[in-house]
């Protein structure tokens, strides 16, 4: 079964994707932890894409989909600009570093790392896909 | 999000009620950076009512703490759901920061 919702790149639509995962993972018999896991992670790539890679400009467009496979869950991020943003370039941040010198941003990918089996990201002509997985068993 | 303050002689607390995403941690981000904050000697967040944090709400703690040290403020979080620790929990945060179960033992930190 395959859900799909599209929003424009406000910040406040980080909401209406968290209840739109939340929602289709709430008849997945998981427990509390493991779906506020899956949300969190899809609602750190999302708030990348709305405000680094789109600038909050309101006239782009997202489109989050999700999919479950083979006891696994798929979530593709699909945003219509080609992103600046280089998985390649990732590397886990040193957070007592972070606290030293007061750093705000920075710990959301490694979030999403750490939760997830898989980050994949591509750039297909003027489309970037962030697709992310995580095995059910 | 909403957050209530209750003010002591030496306390501040601070209880977080909603969510605390990229679109709500600049409410919380205006709070702790009021210089009066730096005058007290406990920050204690009330997280009972807080459902969800994202990167943007723990940035928001991991900007302000080495302030906080600096001042000698202690940062004391308590009555956290067990989803919103895990986050915490899965950046090594809980050994960065205190995290207890109740107010009483916010208290007695």
């Amino acid at each position: 079964m395959k859900q799909v919702i599209r929003i424009s790149c406000n910040r406040r639509n980080l909401k209406v994707v968290r209840d739109f995962v939340s929602d289709y993972l709430a008849g997945q018999h998981l427990s509390e932890v493991l779906v506020n896991q899956l949300v969190l992670a899809v609602d750190e790539v999302v708030a990348n894409f709305i405000i680094h890679a789109n600038a909050e400009d309101e006239r782009q467009f997202l489109d989050v989909r999700i999919d479950v496979r083979d006891h696994e869950f798929g979530f593709e991020i699909e945003d219509g600009a080609p992103s600046s943003y280089s998985p390649g370039s990732y590397q886990e941040p040193d957070l007592r570093e972070f606290v030293r010198v007061g750093k705000k941003g920075g710990v959301g990918m490694m979030l999403v790392n750490r939760i997830m089996d898989r980050v994949e990201y591509s750039t297909t002509g003027e489309h970037t896909v962030c697709r992310l997985y995580k095995s059910l068993t | 999000m909403k957050i209530t303050q209750h003010t002591t002689d030496t306390t501040l607390t601070l209880a977080l009620n909603g969510e605390l995403d990229a679109s709500s941690s600049v409410l919380l981000d205006t709070e702790l950076s009021k210089p009066e904050i730096l005058r007290t000697q406990k920050v204690l967040i009330d997280c009972q009512q807080l459902n969800y944090i994202s990167s943007a709400g723990l940035g928001v703690f991991i900007s302000h703490l080495q302030t906080f040290q600096d001042a000698n403020v202690k940062l004391v979080f308590f009555n956290m759901q067990e989803k919103v620790r895990n986050v915490f929990e899965i950046l090594g945060l809980d050994s960065l920061m205190t995290i207890v179960p109740s107010e009483a033992e916010a208290t007695a930190v």
